[in-house]
Protein backbone atom coordinates (compact mmCIF):
# COMPACT_ATOMS: atom_id res chain seq x y z
CA UNK A 1 0.00 0.00 0.00
CA UNK A 2 1.39 3.42 -1.06
CA UNK A 3 -0.14 6.56 0.92
CA UNK A 4 -0.65 9.44 -1.61
CA UNK A 5 1.77 11.79 0.87
CA UNK A 6 4.23 9.54 0.29
CA UNK A 7 3.82 9.58 -3.88
CA UNK A 8 6.12 11.43 -6.24
CA UNK A 9 3.46 14.63 -7.26
CA UNK A 10 5.00 14.06 -10.60
CA UNK A 11 2.88 10.17 -10.81
CA UNK A 12 0.02 11.64 -9.23
CA UNK A 13 -0.50 14.43 -12.26
CA UNK A 14 0.12 11.93 -14.98
CA UNK A 15 -2.76 9.27 -13.39
CA UNK A 16 -4.83 12.06 -13.38
CA UNK A 17 -4.38 12.52 -16.95
CA UNK A 18 -4.73 9.14 -17.82
CA UNK A 19 -7.84 8.95 -15.62
CA UNK A 20 -9.36 11.92 -17.47
CA UNK A 21 -8.69 10.05 -20.54
CA UNK A 22 -9.98 7.21 -20.39
CA UNK A 23 -13.02 8.67 -18.83
CA UNK A 24 -13.17 10.92 -22.14
CA UNK A 25 -12.68 7.43 -24.19
CA UNK A 26 -15.83 5.48 -22.15
CA UNK A 27 -18.10 8.62 -23.40
CA UNK A 28 -16.56 8.31 -26.72
CA UNK A 29 -17.37 5.14 -26.93
CA UNK A 30 -20.85 5.23 -25.53
CA UNK A 31 -21.78 8.07 -27.83
CA UNK A 32 -20.12 6.65 -30.78
CA UNK A 33 -22.54 3.68 -29.97
CA UNK A 34 -25.54 4.96 -30.30
CA UNK A 35 -24.71 7.02 -33.37
CA UNK A 36 -25.75 4.38 -36.16
CA UNK A 37 -29.21 4.36 -33.86
CA UNK A 38 -29.31 8.08 -33.91
CA UNK A 39 -28.66 8.00 -37.82
CA UNK A 40 -31.27 5.83 -38.82
CA UNK A 41 -33.89 7.34 -36.50
CA UNK A 42 -33.46 10.85 -38.08
CA UNK A 43 -32.79 9.36 -41.70
CA UNK A 44 -35.93 7.12 -41.29
CA UNK A 45 -37.99 10.64 -39.95
CA UNK A 46 -36.51 12.73 -42.89
CA UNK A 47 -37.83 9.94 -45.56
CA UNK A 48 -40.95 8.32 -43.79
CA UNK A 49 -42.68 10.76 -41.91
CA UNK A 50 -44.18 12.63 -45.55
CA UNK A 51 -46.18 9.16 -46.35
CA UNK A 52 -47.54 8.54 -42.75
CA UNK A 53 -50.99 9.29 -42.81
CA UNK A 54 -54.48 7.48 -41.71
CA UNK A 55 -54.35 5.58 -45.17
CA UNK A 56 -51.08 4.31 -45.08
CA UNK A 57 -52.80 2.52 -41.67
CA UNK A 58 -55.88 1.27 -43.59
CA UNK A 59 -55.50 1.61 -47.72
CA UNK A 60 -53.96 -1.32 -49.75
CA UNK A 61 -50.62 -0.99 -51.46
CA UNK A 62 -51.41 0.98 -54.82
CA UNK A 63 -50.56 -0.28 -58.18
CA UNK A 64 -46.90 1.07 -59.43
CA UNK A 65 -47.42 4.64 -60.73
CA UNK A 66 -50.06 5.49 -58.53
CA UNK A 67 -49.90 7.80 -55.66
CA UNK A 68 -51.06 7.23 -52.46
CA UNK A 69 -52.31 3.97 -50.67
CA UNK A 70 -50.92 2.56 -47.85
CA UNK A 71 -49.73 -0.90 -46.17
CA UNK A 72 -52.49 -1.52 -43.75
CA UNK A 73 -52.76 -4.87 -44.99
CA UNK A 74 -49.28 -5.61 -44.20
CA UNK A 75 -49.79 -3.44 -40.34
CA UNK A 76 -52.77 -6.22 -39.80
CA UNK A 77 -50.33 -9.27 -41.11
CA UNK A 78 -47.70 -8.03 -39.11
CA UNK A 79 -50.16 -8.24 -35.96
CA UNK A 80 -51.72 -11.62 -37.17
CA UNK A 81 -48.51 -12.94 -37.47
CA UNK A 82 -46.60 -12.00 -34.22
CA UNK A 83 -49.82 -13.27 -32.59
CA UNK A 84 -49.32 -16.65 -34.00
CA UNK A 85 -45.61 -16.74 -32.77
CA UNK A 86 -46.49 -15.77 -29.15
CA UNK A 87 -49.06 -18.28 -28.88
CA UNK A 88 -46.32 -20.86 -30.23
CA UNK A 89 -43.17 -19.15 -28.38
CA UNK A 90 -44.48 -18.10 -25.27
CA UNK A 91 -46.06 -21.06 -23.12
CA UNK A 92 -43.14 -23.34 -24.52
CA UNK A 93 -40.74 -21.07 -24.19
CA UNK A 94 -41.79 -20.49 -20.85
CA UNK A 95 -42.65 -23.52 -19.89
CA UNK A 96 -38.99 -25.33 -21.02
CA UNK A 97 -37.35 -21.85 -18.73
CA UNK A 98 -38.99 -23.17 -15.71
CA UNK A 99 -38.07 -26.67 -16.38
CA UNK A 100 -34.41 -25.61 -16.83
CA UNK A 101 -34.18 -23.21 -13.98
CA UNK A 102 -36.13 -25.98 -11.10
CA UNK A 103 -33.97 -28.99 -12.33
CA UNK A 104 -30.71 -27.08 -13.38
CA UNK A 105 -28.49 -29.50 -12.74
CA UNK A 106 -30.56 -32.80 -14.37
CA UNK A 107 -28.71 -34.39 -17.62
CA UNK A 108 -31.67 -33.19 -19.84
CA UNK A 109 -31.86 -30.27 -18.88
CA UNK A 110 -28.11 -29.51 -19.69
CA UNK A 111 -28.96 -30.87 -22.85
CA UNK A 112 -32.00 -28.48 -23.43
CA UNK A 113 -29.62 -25.67 -22.83
CA UNK A 114 -27.35 -26.64 -24.80
CA UNK A 115 -29.73 -27.20 -28.17
CA UNK A 116 -31.75 -24.05 -26.83
CA UNK A 117 -28.35 -22.02 -27.69
CA UNK A 118 -27.91 -23.72 -31.19
CA UNK A 119 -31.39 -22.79 -31.97
CA UNK A 120 -30.78 -18.99 -30.52
CA UNK A 121 -27.97 -18.80 -32.99
CA UNK A 122 -29.57 -20.50 -35.92
CA UNK A 123 -29.79 -18.06 -39.34
CA UNK A 124 -33.17 -17.17 -39.26
CA UNK A 125 -32.96 -17.92 -42.95
CA UNK A 126 -32.87 -21.94 -42.07
CA UNK A 127 -35.93 -22.07 -39.44
CA UNK A 128 -38.19 -20.28 -42.48
CA UNK A 129 -36.55 -23.20 -44.82
CA UNK A 130 -37.53 -25.79 -41.91
CA UNK A 131 -41.42 -24.24 -41.82
CA UNK A 132 -41.68 -24.30 -45.74
CA UNK A 133 -40.41 -28.11 -45.90
CA UNK A 134 -42.44 -28.96 -42.47
CA UNK A 135 -45.96 -26.35 -43.25
CA UNK A 136 -45.21 -25.32 -46.98
CA UNK A 137 -44.33 -28.14 -49.34
CA UNK A 138 -46.69 -31.09 -47.50
CA UNK A 139 -49.70 -28.24 -48.31
CA UNK A 140 -48.63 -27.04 -51.54
CA UNK A 141 -49.27 -23.51 -50.52
CA UNK A 142 -47.77 -20.88 -48.45
CA UNK A 143 -49.67 -19.66 -45.21
CA UNK A 144 -49.44 -17.70 -42.54
CA UNK A 145 -49.08 -20.40 -40.17
CA UNK A 146 -46.58 -21.37 -41.71
CA UNK A 147 -44.48 -17.86 -41.16
CA UNK A 148 -45.62 -17.80 -37.90
CA UNK A 149 -44.49 -21.01 -36.79
CA UNK A 150 -40.92 -20.14 -38.19
CA UNK A 151 -41.32 -17.00 -35.81
CA UNK A 152 -42.37 -18.91 -32.91
CA UNK A 153 -39.67 -20.89 -33.16
CA UNK A 154 -37.12 -18.30 -33.00
CA UNK A 155 -38.93 -17.09 -30.17
CA UNK A 156 -38.45 -20.36 -28.22
CA UNK A 157 -34.77 -20.43 -27.30
CA UNK A 158 -35.13 -16.74 -26.36
CA UNK A 159 -38.25 -16.62 -24.20
CA UNK A 160 -36.74 -19.99 -22.87
CA UNK A 161 -33.26 -18.81 -21.57
CA UNK A 162 -34.41 -15.37 -20.15
CA UNK A 163 -37.41 -17.25 -18.12
CA UNK A 164 -34.43 -19.31 -16.60
CA UNK A 165 -32.54 -16.45 -15.75
CA UNK A 166 -35.63 -14.66 -14.14
CA UNK A 167 -36.80 -17.46 -11.90
CA UNK A 168 -32.97 -18.12 -11.25
CA UNK A 169 -33.01 -14.86 -9.72
CA UNK A 170 -35.71 -15.40 -7.60
CA UNK A 171 -34.52 -16.39 -3.85
CA UNK A 172 -33.83 -19.74 -2.52
CA UNK A 173 -35.09 -18.25 0.41
CA UNK A 174 -38.77 -17.77 -0.67
CA UNK A 175 -38.79 -20.78 -2.58
CA UNK A 176 -37.92 -22.81 0.93
CA UNK A 177 -40.88 -20.60 3.15
CA UNK A 178 -43.57 -22.16 0.45
CA UNK A 179 -42.46 -25.63 0.21
CA UNK A 180 -42.52 -25.21 4.67
CA UNK A 181 -45.85 -23.57 4.69
CA UNK A 182 -47.03 -26.80 3.11
CA UNK A 183 -47.22 -26.14 -0.53
CA UNK A 184 -46.56 -28.72 -3.18
CA UNK A 185 -43.27 -28.51 -5.49
CA UNK A 186 -45.73 -27.68 -8.02
CA UNK A 187 -47.34 -25.41 -6.52
CA UNK A 188 -44.32 -23.72 -5.03
CA UNK A 189 -42.70 -23.60 -8.73
CA UNK A 190 -46.36 -21.99 -10.32
CA UNK A 191 -47.96 -19.46 -7.77
CA UNK A 192 -44.63 -18.43 -5.47
CA UNK A 193 -41.51 -18.83 -7.66
CA UNK A 194 -42.94 -18.00 -11.62
CA UNK A 195 -45.52 -15.63 -10.01
CA UNK A 196 -42.40 -13.73 -8.53
CA UNK A 197 -40.55 -13.77 -11.72
CA UNK A 198 -43.32 -12.70 -13.79
CA UNK A 199 -41.84 -8.80 -14.75
CA UNK A 200 -39.04 -10.38 -15.97
CA UNK A 201 -40.79 -13.01 -17.94
CA UNK A 202 -43.07 -10.49 -19.52
CA UNK A 203 -39.79 -8.02 -20.00
CA UNK A 204 -38.51 -11.05 -21.74
CA UNK A 205 -41.35 -11.79 -23.53
CA UNK A 206 -41.66 -8.87 -25.33
CA UNK A 207 -37.71 -8.32 -26.08
CA UNK A 208 -38.46 -11.82 -27.85
CA UNK A 209 -41.62 -10.09 -29.57
CA UNK A 210 -39.77 -7.15 -30.98
CA UNK A 211 -37.30 -9.11 -32.00
CA UNK A 212 -38.96 -11.36 -34.18
CA UNK A 213 -41.42 -8.25 -35.10
CA UNK A 214 -38.70 -7.01 -38.07
CA UNK A 215 -37.59 -10.45 -38.86
CA UNK A 216 -37.94 -10.89 -42.97
CA UNK A 217 -35.71 -14.02 -43.49
CA UNK A 218 -38.11 -16.61 -42.08
CA UNK A 219 -41.32 -15.15 -44.04
CA UNK A 220 -39.89 -14.96 -47.29
CA UNK A 221 -41.00 -18.85 -48.67
CA UNK A 222 -43.68 -19.37 -45.34
CA UNK A 223 -45.96 -16.21 -45.37
CA UNK A 224 -44.72 -15.08 -48.51
CA UNK A 225 -46.45 -11.85 -48.99
CA UNK A 226 -49.92 -10.82 -49.89
CA UNK A 227 -50.87 -7.61 -52.56
CA UNK A 228 -54.52 -7.79 -50.73
CA UNK A 229 -56.20 -8.03 -47.30
CA UNK A 230 -56.20 -11.21 -45.88
CA UNK A 231 -56.19 -12.48 -42.14
CA UNK A 232 -56.48 -16.05 -42.70
CA UNK A 233 -53.87 -18.38 -41.41
CA UNK A 234 -54.18 -20.70 -44.49
CA UNK A 235 -53.35 -18.04 -47.15
CA UNK A 236 -50.19 -16.12 -48.29
CA UNK A 237 -50.27 -13.30 -45.65
CA UNK A 238 -48.73 -9.84 -45.90
CA UNK A 239 -46.02 -8.76 -43.74
CA UNK A 240 -44.33 -5.09 -42.71
CA UNK A 241 -40.65 -6.53 -43.56
CA UNK A 242 -41.61 -8.42 -46.51
CA UNK A 243 -43.74 -5.10 -47.52
CA UNK A 244 -41.09 -2.72 -46.91
CA UNK A 245 -38.14 -5.18 -48.76
CA UNK A 246 -40.65 -5.79 -51.99
CA UNK A 247 -41.38 -1.83 -52.12
CA UNK A 248 -37.63 -1.22 -51.95
CA UNK A 249 -36.32 -2.91 -54.77
CA UNK A 250 -38.72 -1.68 -56.87
CA UNK A 251 -37.85 1.18 -59.61
CA UNK A 252 -41.20 3.52 -58.35
CA UNK A 253 -40.73 6.41 -56.61
CA UNK A 254 -43.87 5.96 -54.22
CA UNK A 255 -43.12 2.58 -53.71
CA UNK A 256 -40.09 4.24 -52.24
CA UNK A 257 -41.70 6.60 -50.25
CA UNK A 258 -44.18 4.04 -48.93
CA UNK A 259 -41.38 1.44 -47.83
CA UNK A 260 -39.48 4.42 -46.03
CA UNK A 261 -42.98 5.07 -44.00
CA UNK A 262 -42.99 1.10 -43.44
CA UNK A 263 -39.41 1.06 -41.90
CA UNK A 264 -40.51 3.95 -39.67
CA UNK A 265 -43.74 2.07 -38.26
CA UNK A 266 -42.01 -0.63 -37.98
CA UNK A 267 -38.96 0.89 -35.52
CA UNK A 268 -42.40 2.48 -34.10
CA UNK A 269 -43.42 -0.92 -33.38
CA UNK A 270 -40.77 -2.19 -31.88
CA UNK A 271 -39.88 0.86 -29.46
CA UNK A 272 -43.44 0.79 -28.44
CA UNK A 273 -43.05 -2.96 -27.11
CA UNK A 274 -39.15 -2.11 -25.42
CA UNK A 275 -41.28 1.22 -23.72
CA UNK A 276 -43.50 -1.56 -22.79
CA UNK A 277 -42.03 -3.97 -21.57
CA UNK A 278 -39.36 -1.48 -19.39
CA UNK A 279 -43.07 -0.44 -17.97
CA UNK A 280 -43.71 -4.24 -16.75
CA UNK A 281 -40.65 -4.24 -15.27
CA UNK A 282 -41.10 -1.54 -13.33
CA UNK A 283 -44.54 -3.13 -11.65
CA UNK A 284 -45.06 -2.57 -8.38
CA UNK A 285 -45.32 -6.43 -6.78
CA UNK A 286 -42.43 -8.50 -7.77
CA UNK A 287 -38.81 -8.46 -8.62
CA UNK A 288 -36.77 -6.21 -10.62
CA UNK A 289 -39.04 -3.43 -9.39
CA UNK A 290 -38.25 -1.55 -6.47
CA UNK B 1 -41.91 -34.23 20.01
CA UNK B 2 -39.54 -36.75 19.95
CA UNK B 3 -36.20 -37.81 18.29
CA UNK B 4 -34.40 -41.06 18.40
CA UNK B 5 -31.08 -41.62 16.59
CA UNK B 6 -31.11 -38.55 14.16
CA UNK B 7 -28.45 -38.21 11.83
CA UNK B 8 -28.69 -35.87 8.90
CA UNK B 9 -26.00 -35.74 6.05
CA UNK B 10 -25.03 -33.34 3.30
CA UNK B 11 -23.50 -35.32 0.71
CA UNK B 12 -20.83 -37.47 2.61
CA UNK B 13 -20.70 -34.69 5.73
CA UNK B 14 -22.51 -35.68 8.77
CA UNK B 15 -24.19 -32.26 9.62
CA UNK B 16 -26.15 -33.86 12.61
CA UNK B 17 -24.82 -36.98 14.53
CA UNK B 18 -27.41 -39.13 16.63
CA UNK B 19 -29.44 -36.37 18.10
CA UNK B 20 -32.20 -37.94 20.76
CA UNK B 21 -34.00 -34.94 22.16
CA UNK B 22 -38.03 -35.04 23.93
CA UNK B 23 -39.64 -31.41 23.55
CA UNK B 24 -42.70 -30.99 25.99
CA UNK B 25 -45.70 -29.75 24.41
CA UNK B 26 -46.23 -26.22 24.71
CA UNK B 27 -42.16 -25.66 25.94
CA UNK B 28 -40.11 -23.30 24.03
CA UNK B 29 -36.96 -25.11 23.54
CA UNK B 30 -33.84 -23.13 22.56
CA UNK B 31 -31.09 -25.08 20.60
CA UNK B 32 -27.65 -22.91 20.51
CA UNK B 33 -23.74 -23.96 20.00
CA UNK B 34 -21.09 -22.58 17.75
CA UNK B 35 -21.75 -21.71 13.86
CA UNK B 36 -21.75 -24.96 12.12
CA UNK B 37 -22.59 -26.83 14.88
CA UNK B 38 -25.44 -28.35 12.95
CA UNK B 39 -28.79 -26.33 14.79
CA UNK B 40 -30.57 -25.36 11.92
CA UNK B 41 -30.07 -28.37 9.94
CA UNK B 42 -31.39 -30.27 13.53
CA UNK B 43 -34.38 -27.85 12.78
CA UNK B 44 -35.00 -28.25 9.20
CA UNK B 45 -35.16 -32.58 10.14
CA UNK B 46 -38.31 -31.48 12.36
CA UNK B 47 -40.44 -30.36 9.31
CA UNK B 48 -38.19 -32.63 6.45
CA UNK B 49 -37.42 -29.58 4.61
CA UNK B 50 -33.69 -30.91 5.20
CA UNK B 51 -33.97 -33.37 2.08
CA UNK B 52 -35.40 -30.75 0.13
CA UNK B 53 -31.67 -29.90 -0.38
CA UNK B 54 -30.17 -32.05 -2.88
CA UNK B 55 -27.85 -34.68 -2.32
CA UNK B 56 -29.07 -34.45 1.51
CA UNK B 57 -30.40 -37.02 3.58
CA UNK B 58 -31.80 -38.36 6.98
CA UNK B 59 -31.85 -41.55 8.71
CA UNK B 60 -33.69 -41.80 12.21
CA UNK B 61 -36.84 -41.00 13.98
CA UNK B 62 -38.76 -38.05 14.88
CA UNK B 63 -42.46 -38.33 16.71
CA UNK B 64 -45.24 -36.20 16.10
CA UNK B 65 -47.92 -36.78 17.91
CA UNK B 66 -47.13 -40.39 18.45
CA UNK B 67 -46.04 -41.10 14.63
CA UNK B 68 -43.00 -40.94 12.89
CA UNK B 69 -42.74 -38.63 10.09
CA UNK B 70 -39.91 -40.29 8.56
CA UNK B 71 -42.13 -43.64 8.18
CA UNK B 72 -43.20 -45.02 4.74
CA UNK B 73 -46.07 -43.96 3.26
CA UNK B 74 -45.97 -40.29 5.15
CA UNK B 75 -46.07 -37.03 2.28
CA UNK B 76 -43.75 -34.50 3.90
CA UNK B 77 -46.02 -31.86 2.45
CA UNK B 78 -48.56 -33.00 5.38
CA UNK B 79 -46.31 -32.70 7.79
CA UNK B 80 -44.74 -29.58 6.87
CA UNK B 81 -48.94 -28.17 7.39
CA UNK B 82 -48.45 -29.30 10.92
CA UNK B 83 -45.66 -27.66 11.44
CA UNK B 84 -44.52 -24.05 10.90
CA UNK B 85 -41.30 -22.50 10.27
CA UNK B 86 -39.75 -18.66 10.30
CA UNK B 87 -36.61 -18.37 8.91
CA UNK B 88 -33.51 -15.96 9.46
CA UNK B 89 -34.67 -13.66 7.23
CA UNK B 90 -37.73 -12.21 6.62
CA UNK B 91 -39.66 -14.26 3.74
CA UNK B 92 -42.96 -12.54 2.89
CA UNK B 93 -43.91 -13.28 -0.91
CA UNK B 94 -43.68 -10.58 -2.95
CA UNK B 95 -45.86 -10.60 -5.01
CA UNK B 96 -48.55 -11.08 -2.41
CA UNK B 97 -50.63 -8.48 -0.37
CA UNK B 98 -49.85 -8.30 3.70
CA UNK B 99 -53.17 -10.21 3.73
CA UNK B 100 -52.59 -12.68 1.35
CA UNK B 101 -49.45 -13.12 2.32
CA UNK B 102 -51.15 -14.63 6.02
CA UNK B 103 -53.29 -16.33 4.04
CA UNK B 104 -50.92 -18.14 2.34
CA UNK B 105 -50.89 -20.98 4.30
CA UNK B 106 -54.37 -21.81 4.37
CA UNK B 107 -55.35 -22.02 0.73
CA UNK B 108 -53.41 -25.27 1.13
CA UNK B 109 -54.23 -26.25 4.80
CA UNK B 110 -56.38 -29.69 5.63
CA UNK B 111 -60.22 -29.59 4.88
CA UNK B 112 -60.09 -27.09 2.05
CA UNK B 113 -59.77 -23.22 1.86
CA UNK B 114 -61.86 -21.55 4.47
CA UNK B 115 -64.52 -18.83 3.48
CA UNK B 116 -63.41 -15.71 2.57
CA UNK B 117 -64.61 -13.72 6.05
CA UNK B 118 -63.65 -16.78 7.83
CA UNK B 119 -60.11 -16.49 5.99
CA UNK B 120 -60.36 -12.14 7.10
CA UNK B 121 -60.91 -13.39 10.53
CA UNK B 122 -58.04 -16.14 10.57
CA UNK B 123 -56.27 -13.22 9.21
CA UNK B 124 -56.52 -10.36 11.59
CA UNK B 125 -56.60 -13.01 14.82
CA UNK B 126 -52.81 -14.36 13.12
CA UNK B 127 -52.15 -10.56 13.07
CA UNK B 128 -53.05 -10.20 16.58
CA UNK B 129 -51.21 -12.70 17.81
CA UNK B 130 -48.06 -12.01 16.37
CA UNK B 131 -48.33 -8.27 17.93
CA UNK B 132 -49.12 -6.96 14.00
CA UNK B 133 -52.02 -5.80 13.61
CA UNK B 134 -52.17 -2.75 14.80
CA UNK B 135 -49.25 -1.89 12.40
CA UNK B 136 -50.78 -3.30 9.51
CA UNK B 137 -54.62 -2.69 9.69
CA UNK B 138 -54.98 0.28 7.43
CA UNK B 139 -52.45 -1.30 4.47
CA UNK B 140 -53.75 -4.94 4.19
CA UNK B 141 -54.17 -4.53 0.34
CA UNK B 142 -50.14 -3.01 0.13
CA UNK B 143 -47.56 -5.37 -0.80
CA UNK B 144 -45.61 -6.78 2.33
CA UNK B 145 -42.54 -5.90 0.94
CA UNK B 146 -43.14 -2.50 1.83
CA UNK B 147 -43.01 -3.32 5.42
CA UNK B 148 -39.94 -2.58 7.85
CA UNK B 149 -37.66 -5.82 8.41
CA UNK B 150 -39.22 -6.37 11.94
CA UNK B 151 -42.62 -6.05 10.60
CA UNK B 152 -42.43 -8.57 7.83
CA UNK B 153 -40.44 -11.24 10.61
CA UNK B 154 -44.04 -10.76 11.94
CA UNK B 155 -46.00 -11.11 9.55
CA UNK B 156 -43.87 -14.85 8.64
CA UNK B 157 -44.75 -15.70 12.01
CA UNK B 158 -48.22 -14.50 11.64
CA UNK B 159 -48.19 -16.50 8.33
CA UNK B 160 -46.85 -19.45 10.12
CA UNK B 161 -49.22 -19.94 12.85
CA UNK B 162 -52.23 -18.90 10.76
CA UNK B 163 -52.90 -22.62 10.11
CA UNK B 164 -52.85 -23.25 13.78
CA UNK B 165 -49.52 -26.06 13.53
CA UNK B 166 -48.81 -27.73 17.10
CA UNK B 167 -45.02 -26.69 16.31
CA UNK B 168 -43.01 -23.68 15.58
CA UNK B 169 -39.60 -23.97 14.01
CA UNK B 170 -37.81 -20.61 14.44
CA UNK B 171 -34.43 -20.49 12.59
CA UNK B 172 -32.33 -17.40 14.60
CA UNK B 173 -35.81 -15.37 13.72
CA UNK B 174 -33.90 -12.17 15.25
CA UNK B 175 -30.56 -12.49 13.83
CA UNK B 176 -31.40 -9.85 11.23
CA UNK B 177 -33.61 -7.43 13.23
CA UNK B 178 -32.45 -4.55 15.34
CA UNK B 179 -33.07 -4.52 19.32
CA UNK B 180 -36.43 -3.18 19.52
CA UNK B 181 -37.81 -5.55 16.68
CA UNK B 182 -35.98 -8.37 18.39
CA UNK B 183 -37.63 -7.42 21.53
CA UNK B 184 -40.76 -7.37 19.77
CA UNK B 185 -40.62 -11.32 18.44
CA UNK B 186 -38.71 -12.15 21.87
CA UNK B 187 -42.48 -11.22 23.42
CA UNK B 188 -44.33 -12.99 20.51
CA UNK B 189 -42.58 -16.62 21.29
CA UNK B 190 -43.05 -15.79 25.55
CA UNK B 191 -46.75 -14.90 24.39
CA UNK B 192 -47.39 -17.97 21.78
CA UNK B 193 -45.80 -20.58 24.66
CA UNK B 194 -48.42 -23.03 25.44
CA UNK B 195 -50.55 -22.84 22.86
CA UNK B 196 -47.69 -24.62 20.37
CA UNK B 197 -44.49 -25.98 21.14
CA UNK B 198 -41.58 -23.71 19.72
CA UNK B 199 -38.07 -25.21 18.77
CA UNK B 200 -35.69 -21.83 18.72
CA UNK B 201 -32.44 -21.93 17.21
CA UNK B 202 -30.42 -18.95 18.22
CA UNK B 203 -26.67 -17.49 18.31
CA UNK B 204 -28.01 -15.31 21.52
CA UNK B 205 -27.67 -17.23 25.21
CA UNK B 206 -28.90 -14.16 26.64
CA UNK B 207 -32.18 -14.89 24.53
CA UNK B 208 -32.28 -18.22 24.99
CA UNK B 209 -31.58 -17.82 28.83
CA UNK B 210 -34.60 -15.42 28.32
CA UNK B 211 -37.60 -17.14 26.67
CA UNK B 212 -37.27 -20.71 26.83
CA UNK B 213 -38.08 -23.54 29.21
CA UNK B 214 -35.62 -26.09 27.73
CA UNK B 215 -32.39 -25.51 26.51
CA UNK B 216 -29.46 -27.84 24.07
CA UNK B 217 -26.29 -27.41 22.99
CA UNK B 218 -24.83 -28.64 20.23
CA UNK B 219 -21.32 -29.08 19.23
CA UNK B 220 -20.18 -30.51 15.71
CA UNK B 221 -23.19 -32.08 15.21
CA UNK B 222 -23.82 -33.70 18.59
CA UNK B 223 -26.27 -32.82 21.09
CA UNK B 224 -23.77 -32.78 24.49
CA UNK B 225 -26.15 -31.30 26.90
CA UNK B 226 -30.18 -30.51 26.92
CA UNK B 227 -31.61 -29.77 30.41
CA UNK B 228 -34.15 -27.06 32.08
CA UNK B 229 -32.82 -23.70 30.53
CA UNK B 230 -31.81 -22.23 34.35
CA UNK B 231 -30.10 -25.82 35.25
CA UNK B 232 -28.18 -25.83 31.82
CA UNK B 233 -26.96 -22.09 32.71
CA UNK B 234 -26.24 -22.15 36.37
CA UNK B 235 -24.57 -25.67 36.83
CA UNK B 236 -24.50 -27.57 33.05
CA UNK B 237 -23.20 -30.95 33.24
CA UNK B 238 -20.95 -31.34 30.56
CA UNK B 239 -17.44 -29.54 31.16
CA UNK B 240 -17.92 -28.42 26.87
CA UNK B 241 -21.65 -27.12 27.85
CA UNK B 242 -19.26 -25.01 30.45
CA UNK B 243 -16.87 -23.65 28.17
CA UNK B 244 -19.48 -22.71 25.94
CA UNK B 245 -21.80 -20.90 28.13
CA UNK B 246 -18.81 -18.97 30.02
CA UNK B 247 -17.68 -17.78 26.81
CA UNK B 248 -14.20 -19.62 26.44
CA UNK B 249 -15.17 -20.98 22.73
CA UNK B 250 -17.86 -20.26 20.12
Amino acid sequence: MTHGATMPRRSLTRRHVTNKVMVGLTYGAAFVATLPLLFILGYLLLKGTTSINLDFFTRLPPPPGEAGGGMGNAIAGTLVLIGVAALIGLPIGIGSGLYLAERRDSRLATVVRVLADVLNGLPSIVVGIFAWQVLVRPFGHFSALAGGVALGAMMIPLVSRTTEEMIRLVPVALREAALALGYSRWRTSLTIVLRTALPGIVTGALVAIARIAGETAPLLFTALGNQFWSLRLSEPIAALPLQIYAFAISPYDDWHRLAWAGALVLIGVVFAISVAARAATRSRFGLGGD
Amino acid sequence: MRMRDLDAYFGATHAVRGVALDLADGDVTAVIGPSGCGKSTLLRCLNRMHETVPNARVEGEVHLDGRDIYARGVNPIAVRRRIGMVFQRPTPFPTMSVRDNVAAGLKVAQGGKPSRSDVNEIVESALRRAALWDEVKDRLTHSATGLSGGQQQRLCIARAIATRPSVLLLDEPTASLDPLSTQKVEELVYELRREVTIVIVTHNMQQAARISDTTAFMLMGELIEAAPTRALFTSPRDSRTEAYITGRFG
